[in-house]
Order: C-alpha cells, then sequence, then structure tokens
C-alpha cells in the first residue's frame, strides 16, 4: 500500500488525540510541556490563541479531550488536560501587553453581535484587532450569556469570567447592556456592514404534565414553586432568586441539572433528589459533574419517570413517578422498557431541567434568514453563514444546544467569514491548516520535552471542605491544583505532539527499535494491499477508530515496510534513541490553524514549545 | 551504551498468557548492549517465547560464559534463575545443573567466541551427551567486546572493520552439531524473528540438546561491506530453506496446510513441531541430507536456515545416565544423604 503521507496535515493532528478532539484545536501537550517549564504566561497565551477563555474553560470546559487522551487508554484516567489549563490561567503574569491591541484607527467596518456569549465575544477578539467597530447587543444587565447567567458562581467565580470578557472589551468593543435585539429586520435597517447571531438556545423545555399550572403564588399567579432549570439559574444569578425550598426534586440529569441540584443547596434546601428516567449508563451529564454532586450528597434516583404533580391548594407538595424497568442489550442499548408501579415523592419545588431549545422570535420571516420547524437556522457548516448574506450564526444559535468550546470554535469561523465577507472575498476561500515539523533532538538520549514515562495517576482536586462551602453562593468549591500536583500531572501528559517520524532509506533492519518499544507498537513486515491485510499481520493489532498505521516507504534491505500503530504509541523516543542510524527521529508537529487574522498572510504563529 | 532506564509500563488490556502474565513480565534489565545489535533482538524474542509457552518465569534458568552474548541473560527474564559462568564453561555448569533439577526449562545463551574457541570442547561435549537444554549461539563472526578480532566463525575472505582479511577456515557449529550428535539443530537470523520465535519455541520443547545459531550482526564491528555476519550480507543470501512451528500439546489441529506440504514431528510433551518445506526434497528428519545440504549450500554464500535437523527418538543424558527422575530437591534429606555406613557398602561394590 502507499506510505503514510505526513504532508497531510490532519495526519499527525489526529494523532494528538486530545487536540484533535477539542472543537477548537488546542495545542494541549503544547501548554502543558510550558507549565511544566514553569511558563504560565506562555501556556496561557497558547491557550489563548484557540480557545480565548482560558480561565473560564479551565474550570468549567466540556473537556472533549479528556475522554479522547491517549493516557485513557494506558491506564484509567485521563491527563488532567482541563484542570492544567486552569493552572495556566491562575498562575498567569500579567499578559495584558501580550494581548491583541485596538487598532489606531478602525477599517470603518460596523459589525453588529447579538448576545453577549462566548460566541460574540469570540469573533470580537479576531475581529477587532484588525480594525472592525464590534458592538456587542446584550438583553441583560452583565456580559457573558450562559457563562454568566447558567454557570454558578461557585463552580465560575465572577472575576475569572469578568477579567477575561474585560480584555476583549479593551480591543475597543462596544458593549450595548440591557439592549434587548427586537426585530431582526429593524436591525438589518441600520446598515451593518455584517451581523453576527451568538443568541444561545435561550428556551428551556417545559413539562406539561398534570397539575403543572394548577400551583399558585402568592399573587396568584399559575406555576408557581416548578422552575425552568436555566431560567431559574439566571434568576439567581442575578439574584432575584434567593431561596427554595428545603424538599426539591430536580427533573433530568444533565449538567444543567447538576447546576441546579448544587445552586438549591446553595440557597438552603436541606434534601435535593435528582430524578432520573434511565440507568446511569444513559446519563447526560459529565461524569466529574455527577461526582461533584454526589459528594455533596446529592442523591440520584435513577428509573423514575415524571407521571404528574400533586398540588394541595395550590400548594405543590410533591411528584408523582412511575417506577420503569428497561431490558437493555449487550450493545448498552434499552430495547424495551415496562412500568412496574408507582410512587409519589414529596417536594416544596421542582426544577426542570431537560434541555434547552433555538428561539428566535424576534427574526421576521422578510428578513430572509430560514428557520427550520424546530427553530433552528439554516447555517453553513463551514463559513456559519445563513440563508442571508452577511448574516452569521454561531455557538448555540447555529446548530441548537453544544458547549462554550463549540461556541469559540464557530466565533473564529463566523470571523474568517466576515472578514472575507467585508473585503467582498469568497467566504470558501479560508487558508487551510498546515503542519510543521520542528526537530526537538538536544543530544545523546536528550530530547527537548521530558520522554520519560511517569506511571503516577491522575491527580485529584482538592475541593472546599463540605462544611466550609455552603456558606455563600460564591464559595469556588476546587482550590486549583497544588505545585506538586502540577508537577506530577504534567508529567502525565505523553507528548502525543512530538511524533515518530521513520525515514525508511536510512533503516538497517536490525529491529532493535522493536525490541525497545515498551508497548509494542512497531514492526516490520511485507508490504499489503492494504490497511486491513496488514493490520492482520500485526503482533500489537487493536484497532482503534480513527488511529491510523504509519506505514514507510519500502525499507532498503529486504523491501518489507515498518509500521507503527498509531493507536498504541507512547511517544517516549526510545525507538529514536535506540535507533543506531537515526532512521526513526522525534519531531514536534506544529499544526498551523489560521484565524482570521492570519488570511492575508499576517504574522507567523507562535514557535513551538 | 544507553543511558536511559526502560520503563515498564502496564497497559489496560494488555494481552496475557494462560499464567496471566503479560509479555513484559518476561523482561529483564535494560540492554547497555549497543544500538542496533543483533542480539537485542535474540533476546526480545527469548523472552516471547517464554511469554508465549507460559513458562513461569521462576521454572526457567539462564546459563551464560562471557561475551556480548552472554551478557544478554541479563535482560530477560528477570525472574528467573541464572548464572554467568566462567569463559566457555557454560555447558558444564549447565549440565551439572541439570543433573540436579531436570524439570526446569534451561536456556543457554552463548557465542562464537565463548563456544568455539575458549569453550569449543565444553560445548560439543554437552551436545555429545544430549543434554536437555535449548543453546543459542549468538553469531556474529568477531569479539565484539575486545573491539572486533575475528572469531573462529569468520568466513575465509571476510574483512575486519579496517580491512584486514581472514584467512583460516570458520568453525561451523551446524555441522560441527550434526557431527556429534545433536538432536535439534537449527540456524537463525536476528533480522527474521517471525523463523527465530517459532525455533526457539520448538527447541525449549524438545527434549534433548537444542542448537540455534543465530546470525546476530555486530553494528559496531562487522556490519561493514566485507563482512559475511552484517544485516545487508544476511539479508542478501538469507535462505529459509524449512519453517518450523510449534504446536503445544492442547492445541486443536487446525488444517491450516495442504497435506503433503507439511511434516509433523511429534514432541516429548505431547505437542508437535510442524515442519514446512519451503524447498523441494529437505527433510530435517534425515542426518545425511542435513549434512549434504549444508555442505552444499557452503559452496555458494548462501546462509541456509530453519530446523535443519531433527530427532526425537535419541535419549537424553538423564534417560541415557539412569538418573532420578525426582529433582535433588525434592528428595528428603535422609535419602539424599544416607550416611556413612551406606557409603562404605557402595564403595565396597567398587573394590
Amino acid at each position: 500500500m502507499r506510505p503514510t503521507n505526513t504532508r497531510n496535515p490532519d495526519y499527525f493532528h489526529t494523532v494528538v488525540d486530545c487536540q484533535w478532539a477539542c472543537p477548537a484545536h488546542t495545542p494541549v501537550p503544547a501548554y502543558i510541556r510550558l507549565i511544566a517549564q514553569g511558563r504560565y504566561s506562555d501556556a496561557y497565551m497558547l491557550n489563548r490563541r484557540s480557545n480565548v477563555f482560558p480561565g473560564i474553560l479551565g474550570r468549567v470546559c466540556d473537556r472533549p479531550c479528556e475522554p479522547a487522551c491517549r493516557r485513557g487508554r494506558l491506564e484509567e484516567e485521563p491527563v488532567a488536560i482541563c484542570r492544567l489549563k486552569r493552572v495556566a490561567a491562575d498562575h498567569r503574569g500579567d499578559i495584558t501587553d501580550q494581548l491583541p491591541k485596538k487598532p489606531k484607527k478602525t477599517n470603518g467596518k460596523r459589525i453588529a453581535l447579538i448576545g453577549a456569549g462566548p460566541a460574540s465575544f469570540t469573533v470580537a477578539n479576531d475581529l477587532a484587532p484588525l480594525g472592525y467597530e464590534c458592538t456587542i447587543f446584550e438583553k441583560l444587565s452583565e456580559p457573558g450569556g450562559l457563562m454568566r447567567s447558567n454557570i454558578p458562581a461557585f463552580r465560575l467565580p465572577e472575576p475569572v469570567l469578568s477579567e477575561e470578557l474585560g480584555y476583549i472589551l479593551d480591543m475597543g468593543v462596544e458593549l450595548k447592556l440591557g439592549h434587548k435585539v427586537e426585530s431582526m429586520d429593524a436591525l438589518l435597517e441600520e446598515g451593518w456592514d455584517a451581523v453576527f447571531v451568538g443568541t444561545g438556545a435561550p428556551r428551556g423545555k417545559d413539562l406539561n404534565l398534570p397539575g403543572r399550572w394548577d400551583t399558585k403564588d402568592k399573587d396568584g399567579a399559575a406555576g408557581a414553586n416548578i422552575h425552568i432549570g436555566i431560567d431559574w439559574l439566571e434568576s439567581v444569578a442575578f439574584e432575584h432568586t434567593k431561596k427554595i425550598g428545603e424538599n426539591v426534586l430536580i427533573i433530568g440529569v444533565g449538567n444543567t441539572a447538576m447546576d441546579c441540584c448544587r445552586t438549591s443547596l446553595r440557597l438552603g434546601a436541606k434534601r435535593v433528589k435528582v430524578m432520573a428516567r434511565k440507568p446511569r449508563a444513559f446519563f447526560k451529564a459529565s461524569v466529574w459533574e455527577l461526582e461533584d454532586a454526589e459528594e455533596e450528597n446529592i442523591e440520584i434516583i435513577v428509573n423514575h419517570s415524571p407521571k404528574s404533580f400533586v398540588v394541595k391548594d395550590g400548594k405543590l407538595t410533591g411528584m408523582v413517578f412511575e417506577l420503569t424497568e428497561y431490558e437493555i442489550n449487550e450493545n448498552g442499548k434499552i430495547i424495551s422498557q415496562k412500568v412496574t408501579g408507582e410512587t409519589t415523592i414529596p417536594c416544596d419545588d421542582v426544577i426542570l431541567a431537560i434541555g434547552q431549545d433555538n428561539a428566535f422570535p424576534w427574526i421576521e420571516e422578510t428578513s430572509g434568514i430560514k428557520l427550520d420547524k424546530w427553530q433552528v437556522p439554516e447555517v453553513d457548516e463551514a463559513t456559519f453563514e445563513s440563508t442571508r448574506k452577511g448574516v452569521f450564526f454561531g455557538g448555540d444559535a447555529a446548530f441548537g444546544p453544544k458547549n462554550i468550546i463549540w461556541a469559540v470554535e464557530h466565533g473564529h469561523q463566523a470571523a474568517i467569514s466576515i472578514h472575507k465577507h467585508c473585503q467582498g472575498k469568497m467566504l470558501g476561500g479560508r487558508l487551510p491548516n498546515e503542519v510543521e515539523m520542528l526537530p526537538t533532538k538536544m543530544g545523546m538520549f536528550e530530547w527537548r520535552y521530558s520522554n520519560s514515562y511517569d506511571d503516577a495517576a491522575r491527580r485529584k482536586m482538592t475541593h472546599v471542605e463540605l462544611t466550609k462551602r455552603f456558606a455563600d453562593l460564591d464559595v469556588e468549591v476546587e482550590l486549583g491544583f497544588t505545585a506538586d500536583q502540577i508537577a506530577t500531572e504534567v508529567e502525565r501528559c505523553l507528548n502525543c505532539d512530538i511524533q515518530t517520524v521513520f525515514e525508511a532509506s536510512l533503516c538497517e533492519e536490525c529491529d532493535a527499535c522493536i525490541d525497545i518499544c515498551p508497548v509494542e507498537c512497531l514492526s516490520m513486515t511485507p508490504d499489503a494491499e492494504d490497511e486491513a491485510e496488514l493490520r492482520a499481520s500485526l503482533s500489537a493489532s487493536e484497532n482503534i477508530e480513527g488511529q491510523a498505521l504509519y506505514v514507510s516507504d519500502a525499507l532498503p534491505l529486504t523491501g518489507r515496510v515498518m509500521i507503527k500503530d498509531e493507536d498504541v504509541c507512547l511517544h517516549c523516543g526510545l525507538c529514536a534513541e535506540r535507533c543506531p542510524t537515526a532512521a526513526w527521529d522525534m519531531k514536534e508537529s506544529l499544526i498551523q490553524i489560521h484565524y482570521a487574522d492570519e488570511q492575508d498572510g499576517g504574522q507567523k504563529r507562535e514557535q513551538g514549545t | 551504551m544507553t543511558s536511559f532506564v526502560e520503563p515498564f509500563i502496564r497497559r489496560k488490556n494488555e494481552p496475557t498468557n494462560d499464567l496471566g502474565l503479560v509479555r513484559a513480565d518476561y523482561d529483564g534489565a535494560m540492554s547497555t548492549l549497543c544500538a542496533g545489535c543483533g542480539h537485542d533482538s535474540v533476546t526480545a524474542t527469548m523472552a516471547r517465547a517464554f511469554f508465549e509457552l507460559s513458562i513461569e518465569p521462576h521454572k526457567a534458568v539462564k546459563v551464560s560464559g562471557i561475551g556480548c552474548s552472554s551478557k544478554t541473560t541479563a535482560y530477560f527474564l528477570r525472574e528467573s534463575h541464572g548464572i554467568n559462568t566462567v569463559h566457555g564453561r557454560m555447558p558444564s555448569v549447565a549440565t551439572g545443573a541439570i543433573a540436579a533439577n531436570h524439570e526446569l526449562a534451561y536456556i543457554g545463551v552463548s557465542g562464537d567466541g565463548d563456544s568455539l574457541s575458549i569453550g569449543l570442547g565444553q560445548f560439543v561435549h554437552a551436545m555429545r551427551r544430549n543434554v536437555n537444554m535449548l543453546y543459542m549461539l549468538e553469531n556474529n563472526g568477531v569479539y565484539g567486546l575486545t573491539k572486533g578480532q575475528f572469531s573462529a566463525a569468520a568466513d575465509i575472505g571476510s574483512t575486519a572493520k579496517k580491512g584486514a582479511v581472514n584467512e583460516l577456515p570458520p568453525i561451523d557449529p551446524v555441522s560441527l552439531a550434526l557431527s556429534v550428535g545433536a538432536t535439534f539443530v537449527a540456524r537463525g537470523f536476528s533480522g527474521d524473528r517471525d523463523q527465530l520465535l517459532p525455533l526457539i519455541k520448538a527447541g525449549l520443547k524438545h527434549k534433548g540438546f537444542g542448537l540455534i545459531d543465530v546470525i546476530s550482526p555486530c553494528v559496531r564491528f562487522n556490519d561493514h561491506k566485507g563482512s559475511t555476519k552484517s544485516y545487508a550480507h544476511a539479508y542478501k543470501y538469507y535462505n529459509p530453506a524449512i519453517h518450523a512451528d510449534y504446536v503445544p500439546p492442547s492445541t486443536q489441529i487446525k488444517a491450516a496446510y495442504e497435506a503433503g506440504e507439511v511434516m509433523p514431528v511429534k514432541l516429548h510433551d505431547g505437542g508437535e513441531i510442524r515442519l514446512r518445506k519451503l524447498e523441494n526434497g529437505y527433510d530435517p528428519r534425515d542426518r545425511a541430507a542435513a549434512i549434504g545440504k549444508l555442505f552444499e549450500s557452503g559452496q555458494s554464500s548462501e546462509i541456509i536456515t530453519g530446523l535443519l535437523y531433527i530427532n526425537e527418538d535419541h535419549k537424553d543424558m538423564h534417560d541415557m545416565a539412569r538418573m532420578e527422575d525426582r529433582p535433588l530437591n525434592q528428595i528428603p534429606y535422609s535419602e539424599l544423604n544416607p550416611g556413612a555406613a551406606k557409603l562404605k557398602e557402595l564403595q565396597k561394590g567398587f573394590r
């Protein structure tokens, strides 16, 4: 078969599992190496380039990188990538002079950004330094979007949020707070050069079961004590809601449910139960958020389907659930379910956290922006342009609820589109990614990365004691890593971006690399027609989807090929240390991703670490 | 010489053998040989053979003499018994150990210097006695540890690194073994572990003396043009004549090969070696043919490899000498040492 084409910028990129899994493609191993060297500010800036909000994301990111981490294929737990990002943010020095500057004069192009969440802020971050006049419209009295209204302060302290948003506002971005955009048509009338919609998915799903509207508050309004999760969290964040009943039921078991139950505890609830329809394997919440909730003695009850609200004299007293049993096949799929009984659980308040939808009541049909029946706009997946030229969508507003890091990536891409649009260029003509290979050899058995394998287990984040954390809503629970924890955790990273690169013409087929490899991922075999045939002849042939076989050119002595199974390689560099002819070498693959500021040539990215 | 420590890495879902051990459990200390040395490849293959045969490490014994190859017993089976003997004296130490406990798996590791010069007499007599061990002769044609002088295995006309030409005829361990009655004679090449691995497994399971002469290039002193033991030369003239697969007793017989192409040889442990002919008309059960074939290949530069001769019918040392079946450490002391009176009685019989 054909030798692996390592010039394809995606080849080595996929090997760096964390970076490939990250929507914004944050160069994780590179910033972890900077942390290991104590270069926290540099690590922060490297992060900021791709994910814009390292301090925020280092606390509340959905961490698609961690389940992908190579370390997780070796042992139980991946590298604590997210918490190391927070380390970079916590320990950085003053980096304000390294941030993109407000330009001396603008280019006269005016961009309207609707919704002051992560997507709009990312667009502003990418465009304002290029001279664009960005104006962010926000209906609430504070910027941040769901990062402020839905993420409780005990997970994301307000100063962290405000500081990172402030960096962007300082680039000359205008922020109009308490300014709800009521009509897209009216906005378009104002003659903006481009409009970006980053309004999120603001409508929490309701649960219209019997009794839903039978409760009355003291003014007689229906639906008291039954709350929509994201609305309730917002109301708590803006201090409109300051207490809740002693017995609280949370319906749903996603990440919003976790924030609701933990927030309830801080508002005076004594017994909080999270009610799940299905068994634990089907929970939507991240494992770590479940763990954090259970640490606070939240009870999670499975196999309870809500049936009705129990209301006495206009007051909520409980909820009826159907007890459900599921039959699950060996693939973990539910094949049938049956109701085995019914139970009533008393409560004072119910919080519904069962999902959220897009909602654009303010976008008129006449605007030329097409929405489907689910209120999801028709948006181009590469350019983020809607069906109306010059109007772009990003974040949850574009394709429905995802997470912050996706919103950031959407923002980057939309910024490139807006830049092209304003220059009258084709939106599709974007610079492709590139890969640059940098040498890492420092001398005999010496590389500029820590290649020795450290078998330490994942460091556990220290939390504020249970007795102290409920005193106030904004006591941050996670304390951050200590110096010892940082020193250990950084060594757990396998440096997947330091690639094993093979030069077939130098090989003399002595097998030294094959012998030294601690995970037996190398082999020399006769060439085959395709990858399946090669895998069949391998000693280590586990096939994880997405991880290729690295196939060399024909070897000079026997015409066989050298094969490396990218799935199991630990990037320890022993093959390169052992190779007598330097046919194997370790090189850092630097994935060059071009943002809006580089589309016209522009400056070069940071060098390797 | 390397300056790093080989990490011992436990992976989840790592393949295990019948004992629940992983391949790395059969490793040893980090090799201090030159990077690219053929011996390391042989070491790794030996470790894999023990792993795949599910031999408990504490039931294996490694014996060696002096030299680069003899150092390698430190680099595999870290939890096995072992002894580095005096130069060339490994066969007699092994013979003694086997006499004391013949239930363990014995592997001797030696080189062309250790076996064919200083230890030639020992080597030949261990084969004559059919001592039940596998003898790995890692053959690179030079004294690597003393900077590359020709060994007794160097071919006529081959050159040393600085150009000196060897004029003395080589001692071929394989021909020698056939002439003195070794019962399992094979040749391998460190560059072909697909062939070497089943040879080692079969050799360990063979009852009697097994010799594997492994061409194992010395990257530092004998890997140049003019050498007949270099990687380039070995790959060029390499000729696998016969392929041997070891099939353990418990394995169901799978019809992997067409009938007539496979020659099965039953082993004492109930397993069998299946020989696959790669060349017509060669039968490794025929000693005269093996000697003939070797002589023929000696005329050209061809390196004939594979299991060249096997004889499962010959008694090993233990049987020939009618020795106690139980290992000495399992015999009660009173029986092992019946006392002075018994000794006197015994001595009477010799008067």
